[in-house]
């Protein structure tokens, strides 16, 4: 399913990828000299999207998925790592190149009645990329925002287009929003929790959308808290924990057969359709530590069922459990 | 025989539009709940579940009507309105609210804000008071020091759940619980699952759940209740309604669930539910079903019992193929 690019790299290559934020001192803290404390939001993540792949970032709040992806995107400064788009480090690359990347690569949000302008008609919305960037004539933007309508269901166009987003549905107003994104002809979406807001009922449309997308050559990284989600549309699955990633795999391997203890207990509480169905839930005690100071050796330790004395003291790399392909796991157990 | 612990019997709710029409917002809900049991409601944004619980507490805007009975141990709670619903409120019947965990005073102790509707309804005061307290944050699985906690020192799922020990004041029979889980993450949304269900099978307090996320319901509640446009189309034991469902709202509810170990398609339902702004004829789930016929818009099929306990609003209710 993943199509290598031409050149055998991914579209989208990060490597060790650091954000972290400064917490202000206040001023007592600065005349007292206080050490300057940072939230380690990201600390060192490495994962890669190819064309024609959707992977899926799941972790729990906190967990840096949503960090991960404003850095992607240069949204926010990376402290360390890179992140290579078809080649291009898009760390370090200045303001003005930016925009022109910027075309290649969008985002969608969770929340499509705060992500629309309300005083905006949908073809004023979905046309506003094209006019920012300053592409096309009015009517080739004209039958640039048809297409992109109808691209994610809404025909025929010229039925929605007009509308203003209280006229419309919470499904259809994502759907505009992606209708908003793809306009540009980007390369890479970044989904964040592009269906939790929305009714079960119209779950599916959305998603389907993405993955057809998917299979007309758009690389997707889709940010979900949601486990079945991902199990059921993503080539592949990263999940986080603490600034990290602790495993990654296709993603019916890390759902048939995880090999992280943090991977088994996400997948263990959540709920499955079938009332007969039932597992040995287990469930995690304690809160997810504070990332302000991240716990020595494997940064799970003090909440894994499983650890041993060499946890605490050896932060583990992602490796590939004897037996398996492209699936690691970071822990020394696996 | 005893009567239920709660009972509802046609229940409606109208809400005054500002255009002078009305929105009827729940049309003849019928349900009960016992001492032990878990009713889960589930359905689309705006099927009126959320409305039929809020009723049940009288906590409804002024711009409502309600009709019906709602009996508490045979007695009818809504008689004269809220006269009647105030002493029961919080004493006999509780409830959580969606985000309640964001819903205490940021400048008030936990314990104080736990204690306010014990004295407020003269159930307990002074030390039996704080020694409550105490006892209802263990039982919620928190320490009972952290009585003297501000909300922010407490993390989203802990202040969860001390809003759980909050509705849990007055010793209820009854805890309504609106999308109790929505805003939590995974983790501590099983914890809190676990909670309720605990407090359930060794309480004994019957619980009503409303929620969109039918999983959810299939590991936590024994009873469900699928709602469409006001009415429940559904209703039975949870492992009737998967294995046995009789409805084709139902049906495609649980098609458009993904899960874990599934991979068939997830399908979405098309069209959107009916306005409630005026009357509506035949089956109101017609123009999305699958099964739909000529009877289904001429006529509108009330409930009937399709197998132990279980109920369903559908002319075609025996060829609605299971959803597993």
């Amino acid at each position: 399913m993943t199509a290598p690019a031409a050149n055998g790299r991914p579209l989208l290559q990060v490597d060790d990828l650091v954000v972290r934020y400064r917490i202000p001192r206040g001023l007592s803290g600065s005349i007292l000299r206080r050490p300057q404390q940072f939230v380690h939001a990201v600390s060192g993540v490495s994962l890669h999207v190819a064309r024609g792949e959707m992977v899926a970032l799941v972790g729990e709040s906190g967990c840096g998925k949503t960090t991960t992806a404003q850095a992607i995107l240069r949204l926010v400064r990376a402290e360390a790592g890179n992140v290579s788009f078809d080649g291009v480090d898009v760390t370090g690359l200045p303001q003005n190149d930016l925009r022109a990347l910027r075309r290649r690569m969008q985002i969608i949000y969770q929340d499509p009645y705060e992500s629309l302008d309300p005083r905006f008609r949908v073809s004023t919305t979905v046309a506003e990329p094209l006019v920012i960037h300053g592409i096309g004539s009015r009517a080739e933007r004209r039958e640039a925002v048809t297409r992109a309508l109808e691209q994610v269901g809404l025909a025929p166009a010229e039925l929605f287009a007009d509308r203003f987003p209280h006229e419309l549905s919470g499904g259809q107003r994502q759907r505009v929003a992606i209708a908003a994104s793809l306009v540009l002809g980007p390369e890479l979406l970044v989904a964040d929790e592009p269906v939790s807001m929305l009714d079960v009922s119209v779950r599916a449309g959305i998603l389907g959308i993405l993955d057809e997308l998917r299979d007309q050559g758009l690389a997707v990284l889709m940010i979900t808290h949601d486990l079945s989600t991902a199990a059921r549309f993503a080539d592949r699955i990263c999940v986080m924990y603490l600034g990290r990633i602790v495993e990654e795999g296709p993603a019916r391997r890390v759902i048939e057969d995880p090999r992280h203890p943090y991977t088994k207990a996400l997948l263990s509480v959540v709920p499955r359709r079938d009332p007969r169905h039932r597992v040995d839930v287990q469930i995690l005690r304690g809160e997810t530590p504070n990332p302000i100071s991240v716990p020595t050796g494997c940064r799970f330790h003090p909440r894994c069922p499983i650890a041993v004395e060499a946890c605490r003291a050896t932060d583990p790399e992602l490796r590939t459990p004897a037996g398996e392909r492209d699936h690691r796991a970071a822990c020394i157990l696996a | 025989m005893s009567p239920a612990l709660l009972e509802v019997d046609d229940l409606h709710v109208w809400f005054d539009l500002p255009n002078g029409r009305k929105l009827h917002a729940v049309q003849g809900v019928s349900f009960t709940v016992d001492a032990g049991t878990r009713l889960g409601m589930v359905g689309e944004s705006g099927c009126g579940k959320t409305t039929t619980v809020l009723a049940l507490m009288g906590l409804l805007p002024p711009t409502a009507s309600v009709s019906g009975r709602v009996l508490f141990e045979g007695v009818d709670v809504l008689e004269r309105g809220e006269e009647t619903v105030a002493a029961h409120r919080w004493k006999d019947i509780a409830m959580v609210f969606q985000g309640a965990m964001n819903a205490f005073d940021p400048v008030k102790r936990i314990g104080d804000q736990i204690i306010e509707p014990m004295e407020l309804h003269g159930y307990a005061s002074g030390s039996e008071a704080s020694a409550r307290v105490r006892e209802l944050l263990e039982t919620v699985g928190i320490g009972p020091e952290r009585a003297r906690s501000y909300p922010h020192e407490l993390s989203g799922g802990m202040r969860q759940r001390a809003a759980i020990a909050m509705a849990l004041a007055c010793s209820p029979r009854v805890l309504l619980a609106d999308e109790p889980t929505t805003a939590l993450d995974v983790m501590v949304q099983a914890q809190v699952l676990e909670l309720l269900t605990y407090l359930s099978n060794e309480l004994g307090l019957a619980l009503v759940f409303v929620t969109h996320d039918l999983p959810i319901v299939a590991q936590t509640c024994t009873h469900a209740a699928v709602m469409y446009a006001g009415r429940i189309v559904e209703h039975g034991p949870t492992e009737a309604l998967y294995h046995e469902t009789r409805h084709p709202y139902t049906r495609m509810l649980w098609a458009a669930t993904p899960d874990l170990d599934a991979r068939e398609e997830v399908v979405s339902i098309p069209g959107v539910p009916p306005r409630l702004d005026s009357e509506l004829h035949g089956c109101p789930f017609a123009p999305r079903c699958d099964l739909a016929a000529s009877r289904c818009v001429a006529e509108r099929p009330e409930l009937r019992s399709v197998g132990d306990g279980h109920v369903s609003a559908c002319h075609f209710a025996s060829s609605v193929g299971a959803a597993a």
